[in-house]
């Protein structure tokens, strides 16, 4: 007994999966993803999802730094704010914009509230909502898929000069000359022209979209690792899918020539990526277990409605935003009945 | 994790609890040794929950092992036996595990003591009226041998208007590392059976069932071939997870109802007794005895020689642990489990009647223990670990800002028993059951800060 006795309060036991290493996981989960949308649209997506990440682990530690909160690029939390952004930009957005909304995102999303665990909405999000507002032709300026030269050659617009008007994308997107390219999402073509996108081509990222949007499969997969290592709540993502097709579903049945099947409703678009990595994100979700169902699907008719009635072709964005600003009430109300509380009302004993 | 027990079948808590790695092979399969005497056992006057003993005896005076040396001290309080022969040196104030030092009786143990016990009287116990039983019971300074350290007499005498029907016993020993009621279920069965059938009759309990957790099945199979067909005792397998021992949960587990807030197991009428405490009734009774040892396992990493010692009360720590091989690097030694467990400044104080295990250098800690604070993320895997069902990261939102009132009234802080499931699971590494610790202290003086 030579050493000092170290003095503990129980429990002396620790599970052993910490903050970094939840994380960290959920980066790995969005390897696949970003690496299909690599092969897909080349080295702009590549430049922009370094972009993203790079900015957004800088932002941090000079927030952190002038916070005098140390270092704390070690949980990890950054690098999946910053992949996941890139994940949700078209693959030709101009890298000084999303160098923007890296910047806003982790600045205004996440630094201001206090850092990790106190940021109200998803930092990625914010961002994204920050350079929709600002430049909203590039954010829905969209460029094919597997085009032919991509691992040699930018997307024109990728290296568009801050504040100058980008290269013409049309030109370049006609000098390519690919079949059947229309410059229109499957859910912009759905909502107004009512072609609907077949499922193979929506679960293996043959459509055009956001950079890591496209392959509801990869996504899927990321996602369902996460939730059998317990890493997310698959409340969240179950919940999201029910509050759609709920909404979904009867319109559908009404008129299925306006209206798209829950299928397509639940594979097209940031819905599935939206659904297993942004409205899972535990910080801006509620704690309690029906609070999550809750929350999942308020985010699920949110998103439905917005694309069938609102002026946008997507609205996975803004319902995950909104349903994030209400995750403190929706806990509140959905409080667990503690052990040996009586059932009835207050005082029935 | 809700599915999986559903496939394995046996009975669990409906809500939370979690799977800690359990190191019981180390000491499950070794029998209980006995522990030869040290120079030197301090009777600590309060080993109990309840009043203090009063000493009944003087400086300098000869005691017989076995014999009472402090008689109980009101209706919540035990008498004390000696636990070996030899001469009372002091009554003076002692070294407790809880920190403050408290009243002990101090016995120089005479060289070459027997271990045999003189001070005994024959009982036919299963003839006397319940409020003798009770008596005997208070008589030989039996308290809850499972940690609680509670008058089992207490528990015996229902308040007017309710009445016991149901005798849950209690082995299941989810805390990692102990294996003492384990190989007490297994080496004193009939001791065990003998002391259900004594408490049944004290409380009236026309029932008894015994909760082992299913990682125990040795003992399920061990107890139920002793037991005559259609008893009104049974065993129950039931799923090990921690905390299944709790009483709460093992109710809960085995009769599907929950206490209600507030309230106690006779609400429901029930009452529960450790395997330990029982063994030791179906033991000591019969002859008259009081409680003067008890099975304590002694592990860790830190042990040479680990197993499940026969400890005689008063027994310097310090001694147990070298009878035991700890070895010098050893520098954390719990008191009970590492879930629930204290960790003790002195290799100086007593093992007494609610110490169930030592457990020295539990695997993989200090390092763990350094790990970094996060803020909480919100992961909710403590709201998913509490078997109270109670919302530990609120909780400790209000506790950061001190509001123990509002934790107390809003959120049942008050049904919190400390089970440590919360702070096991954080992977921000919050110290979650030491906030509601203290939160709870602090509430208890504020009355008397008040007036």
């Amino acid at each position: 007994m030579a050493n000092p006795i170290e003095i503990r309060t129980a429990p002396h036991l620790k599970r052993p999966q910490g903050v970094e290493d939840i994380m960290r996981n959920v980066v790995y989960a969005l390897v696949p993803v970003a690496v299909f949308s690599v092969w897909q649209f080349g080295i702009s997506a590549l430049a922009l999802i370094l972009t993203t990440t790079i900015v957004a682990m800088l932002t941090e530690r000079l927030f952190s730094r002038l916070a005098g909160r140390g270092n704390t690029l070690g949980d990890w939390s950054v690098v999946i704010t910053g992949m996941l952004l890139a994940l949700t930009l078209p693959p030709g957005f101009p890298l000084w914009m999303a160098a923007v909304a890296a910047f806003i995102g982790v600045a205004l999303g996440k630094a201001l509230f206090g850092g990790l665990g106190f940021n109200v909405m998803n930092p990625a999000l914010v961002g994204r909502a920050f350079v929709q507002a600002a430049f909203p032709v590039a954010i829905t300026t969209w460029t094919p898929a597997f085009a032919p030269g991509r691992f040699t050659e930018f997307i024109p617009s990728t290296l568009a000069v801050p504040f100058m008007k980008p290269d013409s994308v049309a030109s370049w997107v006609e000098a390519l000359n690919i079949d059947g390219f229309t410059g229109a999402t499957p859910l912009a073509m759905q909502k107004f022209q009512h072609i609907t996108a077949s499922t193979n081509d929506l679960l293996f990222g043959n459509v055009i979209g956001s950079t890591g949007e496209t392959s509801a499969a990869l996504i899927l997969l990321g996602g369902l690792y996460l939730a059998f290592r317990r890493m997310l709540d698959w409340r969240i993502p179950v919940g999201v899918f029910a509050g759609a097709a709920l909404v979904a579903t009867p319109l559908w049945l009404l008129n299925a020539e306006l209206y798209p099947s829950p299928l397509f409703v639940a594979l097209s678009g940031g819905l599935m990526l939206g659904a297993w990595f942004m409205a899972s994100d535990m910080i801006a979700s509620p704690v309690t277990p029906w609070g999550a169902f809750v929350y999942g699907a308020l985010i699920g008719v949110l998103t439905v409605v917005i694309r069938l009635f609102g002026g946008l072709p997507e609205g996975v964005m803004y319902a995950i935003l909104l349903a994030n600003a209400a995750s403190p009430l929706i806990a509140s109300w959905t409080q667990p009945r503690v052990y040996g509380e009586s059932k009835g009302q207050e005082g029935g004993a | 994790m809700n599915l999986f027990s559903l496939i394995k079948g046996h009975a669990t808590f409906a809500h939370g609890g979690v799977h800690p790695l359990e190191h019981k092979e180390e000491t499950a399969g070794l029998a209980i040794r006995r522990l030869p005497f040290a120079p030197k056992l301090v009777v600590p006057l309060s080993q109990h929950k309840g009043a203090p003993a009063k000493p009944i005896v003087k400086v300098g005076e000869e005691v017989v092992r076995g014999e009472p040396i402090a008689e109980s001290d009101g209706h919540v309080s035990v008498p004390m036996h000696a636990p070996a022969t030899g001469r009372v040196v002091a009554i003076d104030l002692w070294t407790t595990a809880e920190g403050p030092k408290a009243p002990a009786i101090v016995i120089d143990v005479y060289d070459a003591a027997s271990q045999q016990i003189l001070y005994e009287e024959e009982v036919d116990i299963m003839r006397q009226a319940p409020d003798e039983i009770v008596r005997l019971v208070k008589d030989a300074g039996l308290v809850g041998l499972g940690g609680a350290a509670f008058p089992s007499h207490v528990k015996m005498l229902p308040p007017a208007g309710k009445m016991i029907h149901t005798l849950i016993v209690n082995g299941c020993e989810c805390e990692p590392y102990l294996t003492c009621d384990h190989r007490v279920m297994l080496e004193h069965t009939d001791a065990l059976i003998r002391g259900i059938r004594i408490a049944m009759r004290a409380t009236g309990a026309r029932r008894a069932l015994i909760g082992v957790e299913d990682n125990k099945m040795d003992a399920v199979r061990t107890i139920s071939e002793r037991l005559p067909e259609n008893d009104t005792i049974e065993v129950k397998a039931v799923e090990a997870k921690y905390p299944q021992g709790a009483e709460k949960m093992l109710i809960e587990s085995l009769l599907g109802q929950q206490i209600p807030e507030g309230g106690l197991p006779v609400d429901l009428g029930v009452a529960v007794y450790n395997v330990g405490t029982l063994a030791q009734m179906g033991e000591l009774l019969p002859r008259g005895r009081g409680l003067i040892e008890r099975v304590v396992t002694v592990s860790g990493a830190g042990v040479a020689r680990p197993g499940n010692y026969l400890v005689p009360i008063g027994t310097p720590l310090g001694f147990l642990l070298k009878a035991a091989g700890v070895d010098a690097e050893a520098n954390k030694v719990i008191l009970g489990g590492p879930m629930m467990g204290m960790t003790v400044a002195s290799l100086d104080v007593p093992i007494t009647k609610g110490v169930s295990g030592v457990v020295a250098n539990a695997v993989g800690n200090s390092d763990q223990d350094e790990r970094r604070v996060y803020p909480c993320i919100k992961c909710s895997r403590c709201v998913e670990a509490c078997p109270m069902r109670l919302n530990p990261s609120m909780l400790a939102q209000l506790a950061k800002k001190r509001e123990y009132e509002c934790m107390e009234s809003d959120f049942h802080l008050n049904q919190c028993f400390e089970c440590g499931c919360c702070a096991y699971v954080c992977p921000s590494n919050i110290p979650l059951t030491q906030y509601f610790r203290i939160a709870k202290a602090i509430n208890r003086e504020r009355p008397a800060l008040a007036s």
